[in-house]
């Protein structure tokens, strides 16, 4: 930015001192890498905040909503599956509508990202090049247990600070099978066999409750998926756009085609409206 | 709101824990254990803030085995209990304090069973009977009025809106896991 406003002040002295436009983050966060201590860092606003700027004061949130994204995970007896919404939210406005919060971290294991879409993409990379590494130095994969304490022991020292990372981490081996935890930067890490992070997730939560079980197709088991992120994405200001959904088996990660909820709400519109009719 | 139980008998130890894991409004665990396995006699119970109990059960949990296999044999539940409460005071004035609730619970060869409360200010105290959460505002009273030393290995009764308990039971043999209390089995 700093760099922005000089290049413009070359050109002509009539315009504004600083770029008007600030990408991602509503104001500059401070690194908080160096430096675990609070005492120097006033509170700054990073994607998401807790509470959105234009809500009226006199409804207070049920709980802080940060994380303004939908993912889930579950397992069933096809692997494990999971999906997110696309939506990268920034306190009301929508940064980018495109969006990918589940990233692959090597063929078998994919994480999904909540939280700071920054800090998030970092750490999983940084993550990737840790069990890269461990893989060389020992010759065989971590197991998702031990990557999820790796970087649960990595977001340590962070804690307290503003970095705000909630993930899934999904795994799909034919030794051990497929393992699901859900690791947070508050230094949460849990086993489990369903998880769903985000603001939207209480919605999500509904919808996969009710459905899924072991014994579920390939098929179920995506329109479920499918199902609970839409269902989220009607109800959450925060989570939009589209769904993304990765399917992970014994042999790795497979990705279903992005898909735009956008089709599914009229569908579903159209149904209504010849339910309605009949 | 999570809630540890911990009951002295002649030569035992019983302890209890909730199995929730929960995060604001949502429970994501139901069947998430909080006890910490020491060493073959001694069991460490922990709550408190999400990242801080596992992390600092954890490093109890493998100073305390260093220990064994640097001197060949296993720390007492007390000095266990005072060495849990060291560490807790150290970091409570440090940057990153933790903010963690403990039971430890323990069988020693000489002393007999042994219950230490500490809470995240790391206050130790032994005592016949110890609950954390809010469900010790209820239980407590009911332990002070019905509590006797000589007490045998019957059965209690909790009054809690928990859904589902994981009991243990600690004695000379070493630790002993009981049935998962749910609330059916109280109906």
């Amino acid at each position: 930015s700093a760099l922005y406003s000089m290049a413009l002040q070359d050109l002509s002295a009539e315009y504004l001192d600083e770029s008007p436009i600030e990408f991602g983050q509503i104001r500059v966060v401070q690194s908080s890498s160096a430096m675990p201590s609070q005492d120097s860092m006033e509170p700054t606003f990073s994607l998401p905040i807790g509470l959105p700027l234009s809500s009226s004061h006199s409804v207070p949130l049920p709980f802080p909503m940060s994380h303004g994204t939908t993912t889930l995970a579950f397992i069933f007896q096809g692997g494990v599956l999971a999906a997110a919404d696309t939506r990268s939210s920034c306190s009301g406005l929508v940064a980018c509508p495109a969006a990918q919060k589940i990233l692959p971290i090597h063929s078998h294991l994919v994480g999904t990202t909540s939280g700071t879409s920054a800090d998030c993409a970092l750490w999983k990379r940084i993550l990737a090049r840790e069990l890269r590494l461990y893989q060389l130095r020992h010759g065989r994969r971590l197991s998702t247990g031990g990557a999820a304490k790796l970087l649960s022991h990595m977001l340590q020292p962070f804690k307290g600070t503003e970095l705000s990372v909630g993930g899934q981490q999904c795994f799909g081996r034919e030794r051990s099978g497929p393992s699901l935890y859900y690791v947070c930067s508050d230094g949460t890490r849990l086993k489990g066999t369903l998880f769903s992070v985000g603001s939207g997730s209480p919605y999500a939560y509904s919808v996969l409750d009710q459905g899924v079980q072991w014994g579920l197709t390939v098929q179920e088991a995506v329109s479920i998926a499918r199902e609970a992120v839409f269902r989220a994405t009607y109800r959450d200001a925060y989570s939009g756009n589209c769904v993304d959904l990765y399917h992970i088996t014994s042999k790795g990660w497979t990705r279903r085609n992005r898909e735009d909820l956008k089709e599914e709400y009229y569908r579903e519109k159209e149904r209504q409206r010849q339910k309605h009719k009949a | 709101m999570e809630y540890l139980i911990g009951i002295q008998g002649p030569d035992f130890v019983l302890v209890a824990a909730d199995n929730v894991a929960a995060s604001s409004i949502i429970q994501m665990k139901h069947d998430y254990d909080k006890m910490f396995k020491l060493s073959e006699k001694i069991l460490l119970l922990c709550v408190g803030e999400a990242g801080d109990t596992v992390q600092f059960a954890e490093y109890i949990q493998k100073n305390v085995q260093l220990y064994k296999m640097r001197n060949g044999y296993e720390l007492s539940p007390a000095a266990a209990a005072n060495f849990t409460r060291k560490n807790l005071a150290d970091y409570l004035r440090s940057r990153t304090p933790y903010h963690v609730n403990l039971l430890l619970a323990g069988y020693d060869e000489a002393d007999g069973p042994g219950l230490y409360y500490m809470d995240y200010l790391s206050a130790l105290a032994k005592a016949p009977f110890a609950a954390h959460g809010y469900g010790a505002f209820l239980t407590l009273s009911i332990l002070d009025r019905y509590y006797r030393p000589e007490m045998h290995r019957g059965g209690e009764r909790f009054i809690l809106n928990l859904p589902s308990f994981n009991v243990r039971l600690i004695d000379r043999e070493g630790i002993h896991d009981l049935e998962k209390l749910t609330l059916a089995s109280f109906l």
